[in-house]
């Protein structure tokens, strides 16, 4: 039996000497010209010539595997697992985000067309900050106090299942899931029964006498609570507090306990020894679950639609609403690429400051 | 851990220890709900206020054509997109952590892209393209949809759960005479499917559940979730509630399974 090593590799073949960087520029180059055709940047001819280019790099790809011999064909490997998947991503993720933003540069000819024209219209823009500033102020910050309140019911839950669940945190961790097989939508909706006037919730809270207070604090409005802010907020909370728990729970599961009674030997205080070794290991944990939970809030239409009234409506709900009720794909895209860019310069920011490279 | 010494220790302890027993309470109420409900006999159309209790609902739970079709539609979808999107999404994962090579770093960032997109962007940014090809949207497009944000879930997944596997023993196995294919299926292969089972589990149930991406994207099909909220207008029958609740049960009993399943495979 020959077991191949290094030595046995043709290393006349030029193809095989390149195999690493054949592989990457084979996907990149790939993906790119997928991207390109998806969106149709390049049409007629000239997406026949691209789609050519696609195919021979991957040709050149399965002859380098098959002539290169094993070193080479481990170096293709990784590339090849990968090229699906890429590819796919490339297609229907990357190319619509192209076409959304030619879509947002648009003008309908008519108000019943259905296909808009590019023509490089910014005034779709303009229009989607005049028409809706309030509503992108207010799912910004809907979303932002819905992430605290995450933050503030699911550490400690994580906490508890991770420091002293012993046996059972397998089984507590399965509970955390559970909600997740029950339709987002019909939690929703359960929440909108539970929060009626007449309701559970505002009965409890009636017979310890705090709807007044609510009221006057402005939570409650006279004594409701559906259709408020509070209760779209308290539904964003929870649709995405598992979203919270489970990455925070992740990195507490990694701390090791040895290091919690050091910590209370040294520190004495349990809450000092909390915040000065516990609470900077989990950080990754509470960056991961601040991202997993502000972006689908932000975005989120869902909770408003159930919870709240026409004065609570979020940016989700106008791109919702121009898009597949009033049939303007043009001003919906604008506003919705407005809300992935804002969001992406929010994340790079907050990476900066508190990412880690354990991100997801 | 050790025990705390003294009262006020004890007492801040089952202080933390009750506020995570409420809020594992405060996840639970709506679905307590929901199940309770399924139990319900609704005066008029809408099944959210309490009136009596009764088993009717539950004689035969698909007697709703419309739900019915339409969780019939979200199961086929969601089939097809995770059986794709799990090995997809599996093939990357194996490629990041199995392999170093160059590019590596990027390619985790551009899997991060699509879960750190808000869902309504992916939605209306794939419809668009969809318009641009005069595709009529429906149940290949929400295929497609639901395909797109689970590859990148079953790759993270699946990369988490086979991050530091000894490799080695694969190297181990082929010197031992044992061909590629062999050692894939022999080693890889077994060592890699608790991780992808789990993550095809969790992006089936991710598929079945989404709103957001497929209502943009659906045209004139009914998911179930779809479904659901185009009714609501009119009814919202206790055919939902014994609908959720069948889910919920067929999941719990899928993810114990699960557990048991991988707990013994770990004691081999």
């Amino acid at each position: 039996m020959t077991v191949p090593t290094i030595a046995d590799e043709p290393r006349t073949n030029p193809l095989a000497q390149r195999a690493e960087w054949l592989g990457l520029t084979a996907m990149v180059v790939s993906g790119v010209v997928l991207m390109l055709i998806g969106a149709r940047w390049v049409t007629g001819p000239l997406a026949v010539f691209a789609a050519a280019i696609m195919l021979g790099a991957i040709v050149t790809l399965v002859i380098t595997a098959i002539t290169g011999g094993p070193e080479a064909r481990r170096k293709i490997a990784p590339y090849g697992l990968l090229k699906p998947g890429v590819l796919w991503l490339a297609l229907f993720y990357l190319a619509p985000l192209i076409t959304l933003l030619k879509s947002s540069l648009s003008t309908l000819p008519s108000r019943f067309a259905v296909k808009a024209e590019f023509d490089w219209n910014f005034g779709n823009y303009r229009d989607a900050f005049t028409d809706n500033a309030p509503q992108f102020g207010r799912a910004l910050l809907f979303a932002a106090i819905a992430t605290v309140l995450t933050i503030l019911i699911g550490y400690p839950l994580a906490y508890v299942i991770a420091f002293r669940g012993r046996k059972y945190r397998s089984l507590l961790l399965g509970l955390i899931v559970i909600p997740f097989f029950t339709s987002y939508l019909i939690r929703t909706i359960a929440w909108s029964s539970l929060l009626a006037d007449s309701g559970p919730i505002v009965g409890f809270l009636d017979l310890l006498g705090l709807t007044g207070p609510l009221s006057t604090l402005g939570i409650m409005d006279n004594g409701k609570l559906i259709n408020t802010p509070a209760a779209v907020i308290g539904g964003l909370t929870y649709n995405f507090l598992p979203f919270m728990i489970l990455p925070i729970y992740v990195s507490l599961e990694k701390v090791n306990p040895a290091l919690v009674d050091a910590a209370q030997d040294l520190y004495s205080p349990s809450v000092k020894a909390f915040f000065r070794v516990v609470f900077p290991l989990t950080i990754p944990g509470l960056f991961a679950g601040t991202l997993l939970t502000f972006i689908p809030a932000a975005g989120d239409f869902i909770n408003q639609q159930y919870l709240g009234n026409p004065n609570t409506s979020m940016i989700g709900n106008s791109i919702q609403n121009q898009f597949l009720v009033q049939n303007n794909v043009p001003l919906a895209s604008a506003m919705s690429f407005v809300l992935m860019i804002t969001i992406t310069i929010g994340v790079l920011i907050y990476t900066k400051f508190f990412g880690t490279e354990e991100l997801a | 851990m050790s025990a705390p010494t003294t009262v006020r220790g004890s007492f801040a302890k089952w202080l933390l220890n009750g506020y995570a027993a409420l809020a594992l309470l405060y996840l639970f109420v709506p679905i307590l709900w929901i199940v309770a409900f399924s139990f319900n006999r609704p005066n008029g159309n809408y099944n959210i206020q309490w009136q009596r209790f009764t088993f009717s609902n539950w004689t035969d739970p698909f007697s709703d054509q419309g739900l019915t079709d339409a969780l019939q539609e979200s199961l086929k979808i969601a089939a097809i997109s995770t059986s794709v999107a799990t090995v997809l999404g599996s093939l990357i994962a194996l490629a990041l952590s199995r392999y170093r090579f160059r590019g590596g770093n990027a390619m985790n960032l551009f899997l991060v892209l699509p879960l750190t997109t808000p869902e309504i962007v992916l939605g209306s940014s794939l419809a668009t393209l969809f318009i641009d090809w005069d595709i009529t949207r429906g149940f290949t497009t929400v295929v497609i949809a639901h395909i797109m944000f689970q590859v990148s879930f079953v790759a993270l997944t699946v990369r988490a759960r086979i991050r530091g596997f000894d490799w080695t023993l694969e190297q181990a196995a082929q010197d031992l005479g044992a061909t590629p294919l062999r050692t894939f299926w022999r080693v890889t292969f077994p060592l890699v499917l608790p991780g992808v089972l789990a993550a095809a589990l969790l992006s089936f149930a991710l598929s079945i559940d989404d709103f957001i991406i497929t209502f943009f994207n659906a045209g004139s099909l009914q998911t179930f979730p779809l479904q659901i909220n185009g009714e609501f207008r009119v009814r919202f029958p206790p055919a939902v509630n014994v609908l959720a609740t069948t889910i919920l049960v067929f999941s719990i009993a899928i993810m114990v399974t699960g557990t048991l399943f991988g707990s013994r495979k770990k004691r081999v």
